[in-house]
């Protein structure tokens, strides 16, 4: 995946609570192949009115925002199904960031292991935030990872919370099974054990 | 000492490694696959990777199965009958047992993993689908996970995750005469709200969880995720061992008795502690059904659709008065006023053979005035409920009656709500499109939509139980 280290880039404001996976992904786009790509459906029920046109008052089609890599959410972002297609599509349409008060916990897991970067604030910053971006449409934030911090258009600056072990792997651009394979012998180890104290578990039906 | 919760002990149990900053490398006990896990499967093949303990990977076709028939054949979306062929090579190819296609085994995931043992007290489970929370019902710790994750636990047998915090939600009090399972975890949704569980694993205790079915138990466990929960969970009990005794995947003889000696020592000890506790009492609770895009947006079949006006926060405002515009309903609307167009009973949720008799009961009392359909969690529930006569109750209703799959809960198959159309379903997600584009989905238990089939209405259900 894409290293994130540092991003200046025009934020999209989206004020509504759980704004789920199957809005960021309708599930009949679920079946494509990964490098066939996902950005086109993004938010596609929102986007696109029945005749496919695009929707004047959805946010993301409107021309402040044609060039943002920023969103900012509100409470319980990418909450429910499972789908990495949602994190892909966002990033296949050119995001690389979501701020929002709270995420879903499985869409926030997809996204770190695709570059994309959730970033939790309090819902007082998330709803200043989107009041700046709401006034100033088109305005930039700055999301920092290596000193975890995003500043707002009005130049405050917030500090967040990721795992280190997740920030290092995003820094870097890894993924976890380059790591595992380095606990191999743990693994191999663990697993003798498990298999003697649960041996249940490896019995023939 | 402090004691240890049920969800400490099991995730102490499956960890290999914790790094300094507290994530952890667990051991998955069992893996769940489905006609979604392509993906995974096609970046190990990419990678060169075999399957690493393919005894521990179950995998059944259910997400784009069709319910009109069961004969590959006539899955006539191509998309959907590539998805189900590639499962079926993929197990083939990695030697993961499968239950296909006209294998009465098959069936919804989480329907299946119970029905067959293949769930068990004490494991830490993963399945690429949210609704994997379902089996912690039997006191597992059971959670969904992503493609990349998915293709991980293929490679690895182990996932990374960062241990998340023990929440425990006690419900205590008789529960009045027609309030179920369903009833019982939109209250807690409802109380808690859509993510007010995140990052937290849900132990659900009291009098009136240990007085439910292993059944019931699957219904509240399910909707764990809609209250944001990593996972939720109830302590195994003899009702527990009761439901997987002689199970086909279930231990036995010896196994039998180890497991069992496991299994006693798993609830949590009486000194663990909670980060955060909720307690409800059940003896408040009434049949409930969802008003709005979000399942935390529940009442009691007999409130009334909220007031924008009412909001004082102006964003608030205009997101409610947004949700009320997509599911087509005026403020301050009688719930048993608002017509229905369609009904759908099944899903991962309330699919299975508890849930159809609790909606025969109704079903005999009448005939269905709007288009009604059932699709049985597993094909071992359809040919339960044929042996039972269930299937004869709901046609003379004027039901139709389907194979098992996820069906219209997710719409992959082809079961769709038309856009605008309200349907009264039993699954676990009214989110905006999630039954089709621009469909309205009002979620309740089994009896409450049946119910909803044979006045052509919202209705309370408890009006058709007590002629029962």
């Amino acid at each position: 995946m894409e290293p994130f280290i540092t991003l200046t880039a025009v934020a999209a404001p989206m004020d509504r609570p759980n704004i789920d996976t199957d809005q960021l992904l309708p599930a009949r786009f679920l079946r494509r192949p990964r490098d066939e790509g996902f950005g086109d459906v993004l938010f596609i029920d929102q986007r696109f009115d029945d005749e496919g046109k695009p929707r004047p008052d959805f946010v993301l089609n409107q021309a402040p925002y044609k060039t943002a890599q920023i969103i900012v959410g509100d409470r319980n972002f990418g909450g429910g199904s499972s789908r990495e297609g949602a994190p892909w599509a966002l990033l296949d349409y050119g995001f690389r960031c979501i701020v929002a008060s709270s995420f879903g916990d499985i869409f926030y897991n997809n996204s770190l292991k695709n570059g994309l970067l959730p970033v939790r604030l309090s819902e007082d910053a998330v709803t200043a935030i989107r009041g700046q971006l709401h006034d100033h449409p088109g305005s930039t934030i700055t999301v920092n990872l290596e000193t975890q911090t995003v500043t707002a258009p009005d130049g405050a600056t917030h500090e967040f919370d990721i795992e280190p072990f997740r920030k290092q792997s995003l820094l870097k651009g890894l993924d976890d099974i380059g790591m595992t394979f380095e606990h191999k012998q743990e693994i191999d180890t663990f697993e003798n054990g498990f298999r003697q104290r649960r041996p249940w578990l490896f019995a023939e039906a | 000492m402090s004691g240890k919760t049920l969800f400490e002990k099991i995730w102490n149990d499956h960890a290999v490694h914790t790094t300094e900053d507290g994530y952890t490398l667990l051991y998955i006990g069992r893996h769940l696959a489905h006609d979604g896990s392509g993906h995974a499967f096609g970046f190990l093949e990419k990678r060169g990777f075999k399957v690493r303990r393919p005894e521990l990977t179950f995998a059944t076709p259910d997400h784009g199965v069709p319910t009109t028939s069961h004969r590959l054949d006539d899955i006539t979306d191509l998309v959907q009958r590539r998805a189900v062929e590639t499962l079926t090579k993929n197990a083939a190819n990695h030697n993961v047992t499968l239950f296909d296609l006209g294998d009465r085994r098959q069936g919804i995931v989480h329907v299946v993993g119970p029905e067959q043992g293949i769930t068990l007290p004490g494991l830490v489970m993963v399945c690429g689908d949210s609704h994997t929370s379902t089996h912690g019902a039997l006191g597992a710790l059971a959670f969904g996970i992503g493609a990349s994750d998915v293709y991980h636990v293929l490679a690895t047998q182990t996932t990374w995750q960062r241990k998340p915090d023990a929440m425990r939600v006690s419900i205590n009090g008789q529960r009045p005469f027609g309030v179920t399972a369903k009833d019982i975890i939109l209250s807690v949704i409802a109380e808690v709200g859509a993510n007010g569980a995140a990052r937290h694993v849900v132990e659900y205790a009291g009098d009136t969880i240990r007085a439910l079915s292993i059944e019931e138990r699957l219904t509240v466990c399910n909707m764990s995720i809609e209250a944001g929960a990593r996972a939720g969970l109830v302590a195994p009990d003899d009702t527990t061992f009761d439901y997987l005794e002689g199970k086909p995947y279930a231990p036995k003889g010896k196994h039998w008795e180890m497991a069992l000696d496991h299994w006693r020592a798993l609830p949590s000890d009486d000194g663990a502690t909670f980060g955060r506790e909720v307690t409800l009492d059940a003896t408040t609770f009434a049949p409930m059904l969802t008003w709005g895009t979000s399942p935390e947006d529940a009442l009691p079949i007999t409130g009334k659709v909220p007031d924008p006006a009412n909001e004082t926060d102006p964003v608030r405002r205009e997101a409610l008065q947004a949700t009320l515009d997509y599911i087509g309903l005026e403020a301050g609307t009688k719930l048993e006023d608002v017509p229905v167009d369609q009904v759908f009973i099944g899903s991962c949720t309330n699919s299975r053979i508890e849930d159809l008799r609790a909606a025969a009961v109704v079903a005999r009392q009448g005939k269905a005035k709007v288009p009604a359909m059932i699709s049985p969690g597993s094909s071992l529930v359809k040919h339960q409920a044929e042996e039972e006569g269930l299937d004869e109750v709901f046609r003379r209703a004027g039901f139709e009656w389907r194979e098992s799959g996820c069906s219209m809960c997710v719409g992959m198959n082809g079961d769709l709500v038309a856009a605008g159309k309200r349907c009264a379903s039993t699954s676990n997600r009214n989110f905006p499109g999630r039954q089709g584009k621009g469909a309205r989905t009002h979620l309740m238990s089994p009896a409450m939509a049946t119910a909803a089939a044979l006045t052509g209405r919202f209705t309370d259900v408890r009006t058709f139980a007590e002629k029962a």
